[in-house]
């Protein structure tokens, strides 16, 4: 299996991106805000959670070929709940718990409770990842050096 | 994709798979003999053992041919969920499941190469009844004899004479499992 990173953006409104969102939290956030969640459903497993590995793949600059990034520990599972719909979860480590956490929101998310989710768990997730990527991006930009020729040695 | 293609998975994947791979084991090790297998369902008309089989053997590298019959919306949901084979055809396949007629002519199958005899086909193939009796089985794994409601045994008698060439057989009905490998004898009794 191989997951290609594009820059395409998704925005936590669709599943994509809501998918996205869970399978990049950090499992111990993610389980603080799931206490929160009033009527936690019971659902039955499609898929028991399993840990694999799959292979990132890389692109530079959006127009070179595709590379192999290295691989990543990556924990899947499927679940149904008792209304009928199905939560799918990819979420990176090995840690099952956040795997069933991450489909259960999913399927929620289809459901008439998405409202009152997005703003209990995925709003407050968006917001922390985004708060990430600015530290990281600041602290990176505080490294970037500005190159100028003040004198030209051949004239 | 339909509801009922995404359930019938193990329960348990590592206990209930060995459990079900040594099944599988044992079954071609000693030919004639009827295993059970339980834990995994398919959309019909897919027995639980064939779907256990098929959990159990098959991967994403493991090309797989349905035969018309078990060839359906459903089951292939089902294989790509759970299992993710590629869906080929007969001459391609490492596994094939369906009925008996439905997989005629049986030649069309991969028998392997006189270097490589294991990259032949396995053939899953679906009974109506399991019972011991029929068909008279005798060769390696075999005490004495042994016997199997076999759909006919010209076929089987063909494909020993390829031997050590040759495509294998599982039979499935219901719950139950049987094998069937290359090295059997087979005679009509």
């Amino acid at each position: 299996m191989s997951v290609e990173i594009t820059g395409e953006n998704c925005g936590e409104d669709s599943r994509k991106g809501w998918m996205s969102l869970l399978a990049k939290a950090p499992g111990a956030r993610l389980a603080a805000l799931v206490e929160g969640v009033e009527d936690w459903p019971a659902f039955q497993w499609l898929r028991v959670p399993e840990v694999g590995g799959v292979m990132v793949r890389g692109r530079m600059g959006g127009t070179g070929a595709a590379f192999n990034l290295g691989e990543m520990t990556v924990t899947r599972c499927a679940l149904r709940l008792e209304s009928g719909e199905v939560g799918h979860a990819y979420v990176q480590g090995r840690d099952k718990r956040h795997a069933e956490r991450a489909a259960v929101i999913d399927a929620l998310m289809q459901t008439g409770r998405a409202e009152a989710l997005r703003d209990a768990v995925l709003a407050p997730l968006e917001a922390e990842a985004a708060a990430r990527r600015a530290a990281r991006a600041a602290k990176a930009a505080a490294t970037k050096g500005d190159f100028f020729t003040l004198v030209r040695g051949e004239d | 994709m339909l509801d009922q293609s995404l359930g019938g998975g193990f329960a348990d994947p590592a206990v209930e798979s060995a459990r079900a791979f040594r099944a599988a084991l044992s079954a071609l090790a000693r030919p004639g003999r009827i295993e059970t297998v339980t834990g995994a369902s398919a959309p019909a008309p897919v027995s639980g053992a064939a779907a256990a089989l098929l959990l159990t053997l098959c991967d994403g590298e493991t090309p797989l041919y349905l035969a018309p019959g078990h060839d359906g919306r459903e089951v292939r949901d089902w294989i790509a969920f759970h299992i993710g084979a590629p869906l080929v055809g007969p001459e391609a396949a490492q596994f094939a499941l369906g009925r008996w007629a439905a997989l005629q002519p049986v030649t069309r199958f991969a028998v392997g190469t006189p270097e490589y005899p294991d990259r032949a086909a396995t053939l899953i193939v679906e009974l109506d009844g399991l019972e011991a009796g029929g068909a008279k089985l005798t060769g390696p794994g075999i005490e004495a004899e042994a016997h199997l409601p076999l759909p006919e045994t010209a076929a089987f008698r063909d494909n020993r004479a390829l031997f050590p060439l040759g495509w294998d057989a599982y039979f499935t009905c219901g719950d139950r499992l049987a094998g069937l490998p290359r090295s059997t004898r087979v005679e009509a009794i």
